[in-house]
């Protein structure tokens, strides 16, 4: 499966990155020889094959349903670009 | 006596303990070290007195005699580790700046040790690469040199700064990261040890996530005993973190012998792949001879999956970091980019542009498209398909075989800016070491000999689900019989 410079637009916009015009077509030819690689998945029988979802299998315990850690707003807040009135503060977003 | 800085870690200790340097002493010498080795760019924060604090602690302890398993031993933290009040950046843009208010479990296991921490290491960003080239603060040169050159090598990635500290001994150990290989092809690249547990040994609490069904941390350190000592002293269960084992911690350098006598040592076929080094063969041929001699049974087995792992891992691994940094979208913690006038999606993807370099924009790229709508199925339910078949090889070869041997990395070092312009060509670094972290059990290099250009090459232990000691113990027999001892010669 082959992706155009309008699929790379549309994925970008999804992963919320802006593209410059240069980049696009250089990354659509970077993907494109990446996914060509990966195609050779497709060639691996797998009908009946469940998929992997934990490498190693875990029961986890239970634990009481109660506040294990709080209280650290400024701790939470220290490292924000901008922080206001005890909140992260981002550009406006309704009109 | 050796100077400070050549002892291995045991060695310090065992000078420690007996009174013949202290730890502020010992410190002081590793902190004079990395300030001289500056143009390795290995570090990308110094933190002495950090270092010289915890020294005067051990020191403290020693004379109490309540010293911990790394008193006073200095260590280098690969810049993944969240460490509280020091910059952790993950050698992104998108995170300079980034004081974490906490400690990864990790790095407090380590400090609780005793543990003296010199600096932050120089790894590849979000530690997607193998040569240590994509970092936001520039590429780590290895300490090594090919004979008669002056070219500079990568130290292997993404572990990077983390092989090359250990190799030109500013720390005694460091922590790495291992996703793909990022332990064991940097510290096949320099010449010294490295190991990554089975998934989950070691918490990934506090460790900026790249792929978290993948993550692992582990240990760079000179050779098998001291991996073995950082190892017990980092490993554990940790409540935080949802996918560690509660499984007691073995006191695994007390259990190291170097005998294999009933041991069978599997060799996947597989792994001889064409245009292999002729002399890594040869090491490898030389491996088996040594583990036979080591009283083990060596059997030929075959692990049929081998040649999908690459493009499954570079399904899954994108997929679950394109996840994993969405994160970091400019509101709550790094940089920030605001177009004047624009409105909230605008600086997301303003940041993310700006913060980003161009393999993680690549990663992201690929991880997203594999996820949406429509290709799902095609890729990423395909690759975890093919994933559990890779699981199912080693499972199968565990029916035949104790422990597998194989070569770390298909070659040695490089030279920087040789493989950069293509990234397929960079990913076929790590098909050796793939296949372990897909299936998610414990595995290990340790440096067995030279090329022909006189830098290391590694073998690669492999072992079953928390048998992290048999590896330990195989390697541990490996590394008498190889006899390596080659370091780099000086020239920073």
């Amino acid at each position: 499966m082959a992706v155009d410079d309008k699929m790379v637009q549309r994925v970008a916009g999804l992963a919320r990155l802006t593209l410059s015009a240069e980049e696009v077509p250089h990354l659509t030819a970077e993907l494109n020889n990446i996914l060509g690689w990966i195609d050779q998945l497709q060639a691996v029988e797998t009908g009946n094959v469940q998929p992997m979802t934990a490498v190693i299998p875990l029961k986890r315990d239970w634990r009481a349903d109660v506040v294990t850690d709080g209280d650290i707003q400024a701790d939470v807040l220290a490292n924000a670009p901008e922080a206001r009135h005890g909140f992260f503060a981002v550009p406006k977003v309704i009109e | 006596m050796a100077a400070l800085t050549d002892l291995s870690l045991a060695a310090m200790k065992a000078g420690l303990a007996a009174k013949q340097f202290s730890a502020r002493e010992l410190v002081s010498a590793h902190v004079t070290a990395v300030e001289a080795a500056r143009p390795l760019n290995a570090f990308t924060v110094e933190t002495p007195d950090h270092a010289l604090a915890a020294a005067d602690a051990a020191d403290a302890a020693i004379a109490a005699g309540t010293a911990g398993l790394l008193a006073g031993i200095p260590m280098g933290i690969k810049d993944l580790f969240c460490t509280k009040g020091v910059e952790t950046t993950a050698c992104s843009n998108i995170l300079k700046g980034f004081r974490p208010t906490y400690d990864s479990t990790v790095t407090a296991n380590l400090f609780a040790a005793g543990a003296a921490m010199l600096g932050k290491l120089n790894l590849d960003e979000f530690a997607m690469g193998s040569s240590n080239e994509t970092s936001a603060f520039g590429p780590v040169i290895s300490p090594w040199r090919a004979e008669g050159s002056t070219a500079k090598l990568v130290p292997g990635g993404s572990s990077g700064g983390s092989s090359a500290a250990v190799a030109a001994r500013l720390c005694a150990a460091a922590t790495g990261t291992d996703t793909g290989g990022s332990i064991r092809q940097p510290a096949a690249f320099t010449g010294i040890a490295g190991i990554k547990p089975t998934y989950g040994r070691c918490s990934r609490w506090g460790v900026i996530a790249f792929a978290s069904s993948l993550d692992q941390a582990g240990v760079l350190a000179r050779d098998v005993t001291d991996c073995a000592l950082v190892l017990e002293a980092m490993a554990g269960f940790d409540p935080k973190d949802s996918t560690s084992l509660n499984e007691p911690v073995p006191h695994y350098a007390g259990g190291l012998t170097g005998s294999l006598k009933g041991k069978r040592i599997g060799i996947p076929k597989e792994y001889r792949v064409d245009g292999m080094d002729p002399l890594l063969v040869k090491l490898w041929e030389d491996g088996v001879a040594w583990a036979r001699d080591a009283g083990a049974e060596i059997v030929e087995v075959s692990l049929p999956h081998t040649k999908e792992a690459l493009p499954t891992y570079y399904i899954v691994a994108p997929a679950e970091a394109s996840s994993n940094l969405a994160r970091y979208d400019g509101v709550r913690y790094g940089l920030r980019v605001a177009p004047e006038g624009g409105n909230l999606a605008d600086m997301y993807g303003a940041t993310r542009a700006a913060g980003f370099g161009a393999e993680v924009k690549r990663r992201i790229m690929i991880g997203t498209y594999v996820l949406s709508a429509g290709y799902y199925d095609a890729y990423y339910l395909k690759a975890q398909k093919v994933r559990a078949l890779i699981a199912q090889d080693f499972e199968r070869a565990w029916e035949s075989c104790d422990l597998l041997l194989t070569p770390t990395a298909p070659t040695g070092a490089f030279e920087l800016g040789s493989k950069s312009a293509d990234p397929l060509a960079m990913y076929l670094n790590d098909v050796f070491t793939v296949p372990a972290s897909l299936a998610g059990v414990p595995a290990m290099s340790i440096p067995a000999g030279l090329d022909a250009q006189g830098l290391p090459l590694g073998l690669q232990l492999i072992g079953r689900p928390l048998d992290e000691m048999g590896v330990l113990d195989a390697a541990f027999a490996l590394e008498q019989r190889a006899g390596f001892k080659a370091a780099p010669a000086r020239w920073w």
